[in-house]
């Protein structure tokens, strides 16, 4: 009975090495703060930030929402590649992968540009500090993901990860997701919850 | 197309995709208030979960990480809806 505990506890993997989801859960744990700071300060002033809500455009939200998801998906392709041994396939799915990254950074560079141009700026008021805050901060991840991902094809394109080698690879995977999961619960909490 | 949902993580990435589009339904066509408001972040909870369980590789993970990853997403979840109930009366007078 107990051996077959072991076996099954053996048997049960965690992806990339446990530094990083330390990193990742540490990371999550401070934006579900500032989810739940963001939703008792929304709880102050309804009328307010339902009316700041209203100036958001949520099809840039949503079209975020599937440039991200996607995103996520090619890493997850990529990581199956180096494990199934299909090295070949590993950079071009991480390409991708970072091609959607930096779609959404221009995606939200112009939302941001078309706020600033309209005189809204993160002093507004509450909302608008909220808003420009937590999508800052997520697109600041997006940023620092972009560069991993860099980092990564560049190695995948020299044939590092394989079966036999992939932690760095789902380590940069695990933290890419994270972005992912973030901006899963960002988007309807800004654009969305009336 | 049968290939292509063949593998699971092909099927859990429409399934998002899918979930996002529901998500614009409720905020386009219905005006049913706290459900939708409820729906949405239902819908949210459960895109996160596919995502830490598939994408995240953590269904197969030792329980502790699996268990505190989950319970993130649970938690925070339902703390947001909780606070949008308790001042959704105000909405209707503001």
């Amino acid at each position: 009975m107990a051996t077959a505990a072991a076996r099954l506890q053996q048997a049960r993997r965690l992806p990339g090495v446990e530094g990083v989801w330390v990193f990742i859960a540490a990371d999550m744990a401070m934006f579900g703060l500032l989810f739940v700071s963001f939703m008792l300060e929304r709880q102050k002033n309804l009328a307010l930030f339902e009316h700041s809500r209203h100036t958001l455009d949520a099809n840039f939200g949503g079209i975020n929402t599937l440039i991200l998801l996607t995103s996520s998906w090619f890493v997850v392709l990529a990581v199956d590649a180096a494990k199934r041994n299909r090295v070949q396939r590993v950079a071009p799915c991480l390409a991708a992968a970072m091609i959607c990254g930096f779609a959404f950074t221009v995606s939200k560079a112009l939302e941001y540009a078309d706020k600033l141009r309209s005189g809204i700026s993160m002093l507004t008021n509450d909302f608008y500090m909220y808003y420009f805050a937590l999508t800052g901060i997520h697109l600041l991840h997006v940023a620092a993901g972009c560069v991993v991902l860099a980092v990564l094809w560049k190695r995948a394109r020299a044939g590092t990860y394989n079966s036999a080698q992939c932690v760095g690879l789902e380590c940069g995977a695990s933290y890419w997701h994270m972005v992912d999961l973030l901006w899963i619960l960002l988007f309807p909490l800004l654009y969305l919850l009336r | 197309m049968s290939g292509f949902l063949r593998d699971a993580r092909h099927r859990t990435w429409l399934l998002l995709v899918i979930a996002t589009g529901a998500t614009f339904w409720l905020r386009v066509d219905s005006d049913i208030g706290l459900a939708a408001a409820a729906g949405t972040i239902a819908i949210a909870y459960i895109k996160g979960r596919l995502i830490v369980l598939d994408f995240m590789e953590l269904r197969h993970a030792p329980r502790i990480w699996k268990g505190i990853f989950e319970t993130w997403l649970f938690v925070v979840s339902a703390i947001i809806l909780a606070v949008y109930r308790f001042g959704l009366p105000a909405i209707g007078s503001a």
